[in-house]
């Protein structure tokens, strides 16, 4: 085995640092949307509206029930062949769109979990006082299930950065697809894919500390 | 005037209100008292739409509603003109004492942010919660959390306030604190429904004691006349059995 080229790889950190922006920003975005849709998905299943339910239930089993790749390309390459003012959608915009979707299948999972874990004396006590179901959901309800759903959301948005390099088959020059394009040229595959990888890993470790911060505070309510 | 006529509750086979009437004048104090398992709390769910009664029309004020048809609206606006007290307290958990008092004013009532809060600290003096304000519920003993319950309640002005059973859960260290603020709600002349079993308490602050059983009232009556003077053998066996 030869020895890995350090300066080749120290080199590399810069330029695929440039990425990280668009890497991390791809990531919020999905996971702010997915937040929002995952939340509506989740209080449907909870209060089951009439029509509604079986379509959300559709809509989950869908996109739990098949790989990311094959929505994103079906996304992009296939949808605009259908359906044509999607034929302008760039590679980002697809990418966010089959994240956002993605994911939102698999949290409104965890939040109506989250949800029906509520204790039932926060649900009467929110009825008591006149609440309307919506006022009561969002000042009561999820507030506290955010509390027993976070550490879960959190490991989906990790998920999610690490998903975002998928964007890179959409021809998205993000992160994973500089590494691709920088190692074609100058063949050293192990170190450009090594640099990657651990630049990966430290944005994960860094949410990972935030983490902690934001479940302190999602617990401060509960201590003794 | 509040009025409650022919009011039935079922779970599924089991009819657990079998035609409840009754009339309450303003500012009366009505406590509820029976054996476990007759329908006193349900009577009192059922009053907010905790529970939906099968049939009953219940009137409080100008509102007027009947449960086999009343709308989403009606319940709510039924739910505005009360205010429940919890067995278990219910606080909101995710809320200090203070928001708890405050968040009906705000999002319910629409009022002000500054009004709320000055209506909370009024509430929280009264309580003898003053120096909880920013205290969660998690942090509260059980004696403090129900004193916010209550606080909660009469932040609203309500019409009607519904007591389930306040200190039930209550350690017994915890039960005096919680009947002085209960008398001091009751000398405003608040009208108040109240299931408990504490008879001591029912003798000195009701104007009328009622006897539930088997999903009906048996008996009623001004405290002294339905203590020292039951009628109905179920009455009397209950007294008894409760000395």
């Amino acid at each position: 085995m030869q020895g890995l080229d350090l300066q080749y790889m120290l080199g590399l950190v810069p330029v695929l640092l440039g990425y990280v922006p668009l890497t991390l920003g791809m990531a919020t975005a999905g996971m702010v949307l997915a937040l929002i849709l995952g939340s509506l998905l989740a209080v449907e299943r909870v209060i089951r509206v009439p029509v509604l339910d079986p379509l959300v239930v559709l809509f989950i089993s869908f996109f739990r029930g098949t790989p990311l790749l094959v929505q994103l390309f079906l996304f992009y390459y296939g949808l605009p062949q259908v359906v044509s003012f999607l034929t302008q959608i760039n590679g980002v915009t697809a990418a966010i769109m089959g994240l956002t979707l993605h994911f939102s299948a698999y949290m409104a999972e965890s939040i109506r979990a989250a949800i029906v874990g509520v204790d039932r004396s926060q649900w009467e006590a929110a009825r008591s006082i006149g609440m309307t179901q919506a006022q009561m959901m969002r000042r009561i309800v999820l507030p506290q299930a955010a509390r027993v759903a976070a550490p879960t959301l959190v490991n989906y948005f990790i998920d999610m950065i690490k998903s975002t390099s998928l964007a890179f088959t959409l021809g998205v020059t993000e992160m994973m697809g500089a590494t691709q394009k920088e190692a074609a040229g100058s063949f050293l595959y192990f170190e450009a894919f090594l640099v990657v990888a651990v630049l990966y890993w430290i944005i994960v470790e860094a949410l990972s500390q935030v983490q902690k911060v934001l479940e302190k505070r999602l617990n401060r309510a509960f201590a003794r | 005037m509040i009025g409650i006529q022919g009011l039935i509750k079922r779970f599924g086979d089991t009819t657990v209100l079998d035609g409840i009437d009754l009339e309450i004048a303003d500012g009366e104090r009505i406590v509820v008292i029976g054996p476990s398992g007759t329908g006193k709390s349900t009577l009192l769910r059922c009053l907010n739409f905790l529970d939906r009664p099968e049939a009953g029309r219940i009137r409080i004020g100008k509102l007027e509603l009947d449960a086999a048809t009343a709308s989403n609206a009606d319940i709510l606006a039924l739910r505005r003109r009360t205010a429940f007290v919890f067995q278990n307290y219910s606080l909101f958990a995710n809320r200090t004492a203070r928001q708890n008092i405050t968040e009906a004013l705000i999002v319910v009532q629409k009022r002000s942010r500054a009004d709320a809060l000055a209506r909370a600290e009024e509430i929280l003096r009264q309580t003898g919660l003053a120096d909880k304000a920013d205290a969660y519920p998690a942090a509260l003993s059980g004696g403090q959390q129900q004193r916010v319950g209550i606080g909660r309640a009469m932040a609203l002005e309500a019409e009607l306030m519904l007591f389930d059973e306040p200190t039930s859960a209550l350690d017994p260290e915890w039960v005096g604190e919680v009947l002085d603020l209960m008398r001091r709600v009751a000398e405003r002349r608040q009208t108040m429904l109240i299931v408990t079993h504490e008879m001591q308490f029912a003798r000195e602050i009701a104007d009328r004691v009622l006897f539930m059983d088997e999903g009906r009232i048996v008996e009623q009556g001004p405290p002294g006349q339905l203590f020292n003077d039951p009628q109905d053998p179920r009455t009397k066996a209950f007294l008894r059995r409760v000395g």
